[in-house]
């Protein structure tokens, strides 16, 4: 008997619930050009959805931040998640930003997902295909065809994936996962610890040099999600449409990780999608551990209901003071 | 004809070095290329791609046009240039020398930019010939020939080096002044490889992407077409697309106090950005439905109108590979010409 596979269930729940009238949209990924650039979409009929669907080791895009506008709509919308999305998802619940009863949750399964980059940076370009062969892909080019080993393309992010844990779900398809406390996702902000600040500081410089103020980061980013930033405001005083020195190349993105401190659920989306390659979610789990270590381990977006430790007060809140009890060196 | 190998690349780009200063294309940390200035032990990427386009040596993404110097009534105007020397751009791909002239006839035509044109003028483009293009490129759909592209002076890519010609008075002064020995070889050798290249972009995925149905006259064909709904549903309203793309022109000039007075700074701007645009009375495209749509429509339908039905894109796939939801101008041309097929 032939397995089934997770898009094909997906496929099946997807129209059943559009049948049902339990949704009236789904959203989900459209497939692309050349296998691996698949496209977030909201799928209306059992027609679309044959026509273009699909679910694959490609389909990175976190869907939970179009939750904000569809939920708003009127009926409800069926939304795949996989774990690390279902983190945004709950932290938006919890911020109030989406309307959790518009939207029908279906767990998704994730094993990691590819990172094309990976494949092109191996030296293999002109991708006309790529398919799935257990552990392998078979990527087939312009120039003959070559295999790479899943493992050695998955997305840096995945290869410290928190967790396969959906913390939020109507119902699942699959197995639902665990938690990774082992995943070593701090251990590159260790090694920029250890550094000195001097050599912090010329890392982070040359990294953020490239910025070319896409503003990518910030707009798929579940938690960046304002009516109007302060960098679009030009009443804000602070507005910037392109970083005139360095210290605004810096700026922009300090301020950013400021401001998603503590609601930042590490989904890697910033990183993702950067045009430049700057390692932006570094910025973010440097906060993630440092509110760890100050304040007790918290996730944020695993539940709806706890403030997280920036926006609760406790007699136990670290003071101030540790700034300096840390030491800059 | 004038050949050089590959391994003797270095010792030519210290010979134009002498002359001017040279920009090649260097990986970087990340592993992807960016133009720096060229100096011994340079090593010039085998990136197909810069990920920011040669545009930035003409049209860089901020500069200062002007400076106001208020000191009561008495007002300085300072103009913040200093005078441009010559240089040159080595490794320009053949979309990228025909962005140039996408960006000539927006910033050369009256009235000119001068700040543009000093720059423009001053350079050199060396150009170089492509041997092993991406899934995403498509310049072919756009009449350009990646094996033969233009410049003052053309590197033809061969297996073991490079086939050198001046197609200019420019590039052949050039070439003259910097006196490099090239080696002399048969030019069998190149033809043989511009026909390897036009052979692989003949097998490309897009090779045979379909422009005719837009173009000059297209507006009231395409402005209101349903599916402009669902091509940018997806849009994050990011500015990648626009940023990484050589021939996007759209810039922002704003005025800031300073001090003393006051700074008129010109920076790029994004058609995909909410304040595009926004003037007293609003912005004038709502929703990203319609920022999206100006995109698409400038490069497709507004530009060819205002140049001759010129195509405001060179298909050099940049944004295909950047866009962070892999929405792009193949897509939206393939969408909209779905019917009609």
């Amino acid at each position: 008997m032939q397995e089934i596979t997770v898009k094909e269930t997906m496929v099946k729940r997807a129209k059943e619930l559009l049948a049902d009238g339990t949704v009236t949209r789904v959203i989900g990924w459209k497939a692309g050009e050349f296998a691996y650039d698949s496209t977030p979409a909201v799928f209306e009929s059992a027609e679309e959805i044959d026509k273009d669907f699909v679910y694959d080791g490609f389909c990175a895009a976190n869907v939970s931040k179009y939750l904000v506008k569809e939920s708003a709509k009127e009926g409800k919308i069926l939304a795949f998640l996989k774990p690390c999305d279902t983190f945004s998802l709950n932290q938006l619940t919890a911020e109030h930003r989406v309307n959790r009863d518009n939207i029908y949750v279906i767990g998704i399964p994730c094993e990691g997902k590819a990172d094309v980059n990976k494949i092109k940076s191996s030296g293999i370009d002109g991708i006309t295909g790529i398919e799935e062969d257990g552990d392998n892909y078979v990527v087939k080019t312009v120039y003959g065809d070559s295999t790479v080993a899943k493992a050695d393309v998955t997305a840096d992010r995945c290869l410290t994936c928190k967790s396969k844990h959906h913390v939020v779900y109507d119902e699942l398809i699959g197995e639902d996962g665990e938690d990774n406390p082992d995943c070593g996702r701090f251990d590159l902000v260790k090694k920029l610890e250890e550094m000195t600040s001097e050599e912090r500081f010329e890392f982070w410089r040359g990294e953020l040099s490239r910025c070319i103020r896409c503003n990518a980061c910030r707009n798929v980013c579940p938690a960046c999600t304002c009516e109007q930033c302060v960098f679009d405001n030009p009443n804000s005083g602070v507005a910037q449409k392109a970083a005139a020195d360095s210290f605004e190349e810096k700026n922009f993105h300090i301020i950013r990780a400021f401001h998603v401190a503590g609601r930042c659920t590490d989904c890697g989306e910033c990183s993702r999608v950067c045009p430049e390659h700057i390692p932006l979610h570094l910025l973010n789990r440097k906060f993630i551990k440092d509110i760890d270590e100050l304040y007790g381990d918290y996730t944020a977006g695993t539940d709806t209901e706890s403030r997280h430790p920036l926006t609760s007060y406790t007699f136990g809140d670290a003071e101030p003071s540790v700034v300096h009890e840390r030491g800059v060196e | 004809m004038k050949y050089i190998a590959k391994s003797d690349l270095n010792l030519f780009l210290a010979a134009a070095a002498k002359a001017m200063k040279v920009y090649v294309p260097v990986d970087n940390t990340s592993g992807k290329a960016d133009y720096k200035l060229w100096s011994e032990g340079t090593v010039v990427s085998g990136a197909l791609h810069t990920t920011r386009s040669a545009k930035d040596f003409f049209f860089p993404q901020t500069e200062n046009l002007v400076e106001f110097k208020i000191d009561h009534k008495k007002i300085d105007i300072i103009d913040p240039r200093e005078e441009r020397e010559n240089f040159a751009i080595f490794g320009v791909r053949a979309c990228d020398v025909r962005s140039f002239d996408i960006l000539d006839r927006v910033f050369l035509s009256e009235p000119v930019d001068t700040y543009y044109k000093n720059r423009r003028e001053h350079s050199l483009i060396i150009s170089m010939s492509c041997d092993h293009p991406h899934e995403t490129c498509f310049c072919s759909a756009f009449g350009i020939d990646s094996s033969e592209p233009a410049g003052d002076v053309v590197f033809t890519t061969a297996a073991e080096g490079y086939y050198v010609s001046a197609k200019t008075e420019k590039g052949e002064k050039f070439l003259a002044d910097i006196g490099y020995a090239f080696e002399e070889k048969d030019e069998s050798g190149a033809e043989e490889a511009k026909a390897k290249t036009k052979e692989i972009m003949a097998r490309l995925p897009l090779a045979k992407l379909e422009t005719s149905a837009f173009g000059a006259g297209k507006t009231k064909e395409f402005f209101n077409r349903p599916e402009w709904s669902e091509l940018s549903e997806a849009c994050l309203g990011c500015g990648t697309c626009t940023f990484v793309c050589p021939t996007c022109q759209c810039y922002d000039i704003r005025d800031f106090k300073t001090n003393t007075g006051v700074r008129r700074f010109r920076c790029w701007d994004s058609c995909m950005y909410s304040d595009f645009t926004k003037m007293a009375g609003g912005n004038p495209r709502l929703t990203q439905k319609e920022r999206f749509r100006q995109r698409f429509m400038h490069k497709l339908v507004y530009y060819p109108e205002n140049n001759d039905g010129i195509f405001g894109c060179v298909g050099c796939g940049r944004c295909l590979a950047s866009c962070p939801i892999h929405m792009n101008i193949v897509k939206v041309m393939k969408k909209l010409t779905e019917e009609s097929k």
